[in-house]
C-alpha cells in the first residue's frame, strides 16, 4: 500500500498505456510526462507567486494582497487573466523577430531544466548518464535569451539591465558548477537518479544527505548563492530592480511576454530550488529512518517549496547589492572558496572514516571563511571620493 | 539516412549560411548560436552525450556570448557605410566552393571504402573520467595551461592603456 | 551513401561555409564568427569518425573533440580581446581598412 502511494504517478502512467497498442506506448508516455511538466509546474508557480506576494507583504509588515477571494488565494488567477487581456506593445524600431523569440526561449529552457530532476523514486523523466550536465547546459541557454530580450527593444535602459545581467549570470555560473561538481566528485557520477540513491541510506537514523557534512554544507551555502545570483533574485536582482532601471531588461514587453519572463524567471527558481535539494538535501529520500513511508514526491516537493520560502524571506530581508558589489564577490569570495571546498572533499575522502576528518575539514573551511572575509573583502580605498569622467 | 538527421543537419546548414550571409552582426551572431545548438544535437544523433553537452554549455553559453560582448563594445550593431561584404568577395566564394568540390568529391568518392553502419558505442562519463586521468593527462594538464594563459592574456590584451583602469 | 558520409558530407558544407564567411566579410567578428563555424565542423567530422570508425572504445575521437572545443573556446576569447583593442586604436573593426602595413 504504501509502496503504490509513493508509485502512485508511475503506475498511474502505466495503466493509461496499457489500454494502448504497443507501438504507440513510448510517444504517448512521452507526450503524457511532457503535459504532466507542463501543468504542474505552472500551477507551482501560481503558488510561489501567491506565497511570495502574501509572504513579503507580511515581511514589509502590510498585508499582500487581500481581495480576490479568501485571504486573496485566487490572486494568480486575476494576475493571469490580465496578463492575458492586455495590449502587446511592440516598440516601431524593436527587431520583431528576436523581440517575439526571446520569452519563447527562456521558457523552453526553464521547462527543459525540469526533464532530469527525479522528482520521486524512479520518476526523473529521463534518466541520463550525464543528467546534471544536461541541465546545467540548459541553464546556459538562458542568458542568451536575456540578452536577446535586451538587445532586440533598442532601448537603452533595457540594454544596459540586459548586459548587467548576462555579466552576473556569467560570473556566477562558475561557482554554481564548481559547488555541484563536489557532490559529483564524492558521489562518482553525473546521474542524478544515482546522486539521490547514495543519499538514501540511513546510520543510526540519520541519513547520508551531503548537507550533513562539512564540504556539503559549504558547498550547499555557495550553490545557494550562486543559485540567487544565477535567477537573479535578490539581492543579486539590480538587473531587474524596479527602483533602479525602469524593469531592466523587460521594460519592452508587456501582457503576455511579460507573463512569459516572469514564469521563465518562476521556473528557474522551481528548478535550481530542486536540483539544490537533489544535490545536497538527499532529493526525494525522507529526513529520517523512521519517516520513508511518506510519499518520496511528497519529500521532494517539500524541501523544493522550502527552499522557495528562504529565497522569498532572503528577498524581503537583504538589501540590494551594487554591480561591482555583486562581481567583486562572485569572482574574489565566492570562486576561490568553491575551489578550496573541492580541496577539502579531496582530503575528506583519503583522510578515510573517522571524527578526525570532521575536525579537519571543518577546520580548515572556518580558517579560510575567516581569513577572506578579514583580509579578501577589505575596503582598500576608505579616503576621499575620486570621480572619473566619461571621454 | 534518418529524418531527425536531415532535419537538424538543415538548420546547422541553414543557421550557418545566416551565420556568414546577413548584415546585422548580432542576427549573425544569434545564426550562429542556432547552429552551433543543430551541431549538439548532431552529437547527441551520433551518441555523444558528453560531447554534445559540453557543446553547448561551452559554445552556446560562453562564446557566443562573448561573441555577442565583442560585437556590442566595438559598435558593431551599427551598419558600416561601404557594405558588409569586402571588395574580394567574389574571390573567397569562388575558394570555398573550391574546398567544398574537392572535399565532397573525396567523400562521395570513398563511400564504398568508409566504415559501415555498426551499433551506437555506449560510453559512460565514468569511461571518459578515466581515460582523461590515465592516457590523457598530459594533453588535460597541457590544456589548463593554456586556459589559464589565454584567460589571463585575453584579460590583458582588452584592458585599457591606462594606468588604475577597472 | 552510407550515414558516415551523410555527417561527413554535412561537416564539409558547414566547413566552406564558415571559409566563405571568413574570406567575404569586412568586420573582424565576423571573421571570427566563420573560424568558429570551421572548427566545429572540424569537431563533427572527428565525432563521425569516432562513431563509425573501427575502435569507439577508445574514446579516441571524443576526446580530441573535447580538446577542440576547449582550444576553440580559449582562441575565440584571444580573439575577440584583439579585436576590441584594435576597435580602440583605429576606431573601427572593417578589416579592409586596415591596409596600413601594406606595400
Amino acid at each position: 500500500m504504501i509502496e503504490q502511494l509513493d508509485q502512485i504517478f508511475v503506475l498511474l502512467l502505466h495503466w493509461i498505456l496499457a489500454w494502448l497498442p504497443a507501438a504507440l506506448r513510448p510517444v504517448t508516455g512521452v507526450i503524457i510526462n511532457v503535459a504532466t511538466i507542463v501543468c504542474v509546474f505552472p500551477a507551482l508557480f501560481a503558488i510561489c507567486v501567491l506565497l511570495e506576494r502574501k509572504g513579503l507583504g507580511r515581511i514589509q509588515n502590510r498585508y499582500g494582497p487581500n481581495r480576490v477571494g479568501p485571504y486573496g488565494v485566487l490572486q494568480p488567477i486575476a494576475d493571469g487573466i490580465k496578463s492575458l487581456t492586455k495590449e502587446d506593445i511592440v516598440p516601431l524600431s524593436a527587431d520583431a523577430v528576436v523581440h517575439f523569440l526571446a520569452p519563447v526561449v527562456l521558457v523552453v529552457a526553464a521547462f527543459l531544466g525540469f526533464a532530469v530532476l527525479p522528482m520521486g523514486r524512479n520518476m526523473a523523466l529521463v534518466d541520463m548518464d550525464a543528467s546534471l550536465l544536461f541541465y546545467f547546459a540548459i541553464g546556459a541557454s538562458t542568458e542568451l535569451s536575456v540578452f536577446m530580450a535586451g538587445w532586440s527593444s533598442r532601448n537603452k535602459y533595457s540594454l544596459l539591465g540586459a548586459m548587467r545581467a548576462v555579466a552576473q549570470m556569467i560570473s556566477y555560473e562558475v561557482p554554481l558548477l564548481m559547488s555541484s561538481v563536489v557532490v559529483v566528485m564524492m558521489t562518482g557520477s553525473l546521474s542524478l537518479v544515482k546522486i539521490v540513491e547514495v543519499q538514501n541510506q540511513y546510520t543510526y537514523g540519520l541519513p547520508h544527505w551531503y548537507i550533513f557534512t562539512p564540504w556539503g554544507f559549504a558547498a550547499f551555502v555557495l550553490y545557494a548563492i550562486a543559485g540567487t545570483a544565477e535567477t537573479n533574485r535578490s539581492p543579486f536582482d539590480l538587473p531587474e530592480g524596479e527602483s533602479e532601471l525602469v524593469a531592466g531588461y523587460f521594460t519592452e514587453y508587456s501582457g503576455f511576454k511579460f507573463a512569459l519572463f516572469f514564469l521563465g524567471e518562476y521556473l528557474a527558481m522551481l528548478s535550481i530550488s530542486g536540483l539544490g535539494a537533489t544535490l545536497f538535501l538527499g532529493g526525494w529520500s525522507a529526513p529520517f529512518a523512521f519517516l520513508t513511508w511518506v510519499p518520496s514526491w511528497i519529500w521532494f516537493f517539500g524541501k523544493m517549496m522550502l527552499s522557495i520560502l528562504v529565497f522569498i524571506w532572503v528577498r524581503g530581508t537583504l538589501p540590494r547589492l551594487r554591480q561591482d558589489q555583486l562581481m567583486n564577490f562572485a569572482w574574489k569570495f565566492v570562486l576561490p572558496l568553491t575551489l578550496v571546498n573541492l580541496f577539502v572533499a579531496a582530503l575528506w575522502r583519503f583522510m578515510g572514516e573517522g571524527w578526525m576528518r570532521w575536525a579537519v575539514c571543518s577546520a580548515i573551511l572556518a580558517v579560510i571563511y575567516a581569513f577572506m572575509c578579514r583580509v579578501g573583502m577589505r575596503r582598500e580605498h576608505l579616503g576621499p571620493r575620486e570621480y572619473r569622467y566619461a571621454e | 539516412m534518418s529524418l531527425a538527421f536531415l532535419f537538424i543537419s538543415a538548420l546547422t546548414v541553414a543557421g550557418g549560411l545566416a551565420a556568414v550571409a546577413l548584415k546585422n552582426t548580432v542576427h549573425c551572431a544569434l545564426a550562429l548560436t542556432i547552429a552551433f545548438a543543430g551541431l549538439a544535437l548532431l552529437f547527441l544523433d551520433l551518441g555523444a552525450q558528453f560531447a554534445g553537452f559540453a557543446q553547448i554549455l561551452v559554445y552556446i553559453g560562453a562564446v557566443a556570448i562573448l561573441v555577442v560582448f565583442a560585437i556590442l563594445l566595438t559598435r558593431g550593431s551599427e551598419t558600416p557605410k561601404d557594405g558588409v561584404y569586402s571588395k574580394h568577395w567574389p574571390g573567397g566564394l569562388v575558394i570555398a566552393a573550391a574546398v567544398f568540390a574537392v572535399l565532397g568529391w573525396a567523400i562521395l568518392r570513398s563511400a564504398p571504402l568508409l566504415p559501415q553502419d555498426s551499433a551506437t558505442p555506449s560510453v559512460t562519463v565514468a569511461q571518459i573520467g578515466q581515460a582523461l586521468m590515465t592516457r590523457y593527462v598530459l594533453p588535460l594538464e597541457i590544456i589548463a595551461v593554456l586556459l589559464t594563459a589565454a584567460l589571463i592574456g585575453a584579460v590583458i590584451v582588452a584592458m585599457h592603456e591606462k594606468e588604475g583602469a577597472q | 551513401m552510407t550515414p558516415l558520409a551523410g555527417f561527413l558530407l554535412v561537416a564539409a558544407l558547414i566547413f566552406s561555409i564558415g571559409l566563405a564567411g571568413a574570406l567575404t566579410r569586412r568586420n573582424a567578428i565576423l571573421v571570427l564568427i566563420g573560424i568558429e563555424l570551421m572548427l566545429n565542423a572540424a569537431n563533427l567530422n572527428l565525432i563521425a569518425f569516432w562513431r563509425y570508425g573501427p575502435h569507439p572504445e577508445a574514446l579516441t575521437g571524443m576526446m580530441f573533440a573535447i580538446f577542440s572545443i576547449a582550444v576553440a573556446a580559449a582562441e575565440a576569447a584571444v580573439g575577440l580581446g584583439l579585436v576590441i583593442q584594435v576597435h580602440r586604436h583605429a576606431h573601427s573593426t572593417d578589416l579592409d581598412a586596415m591596409n596600413r602595413m601594406k606595400g
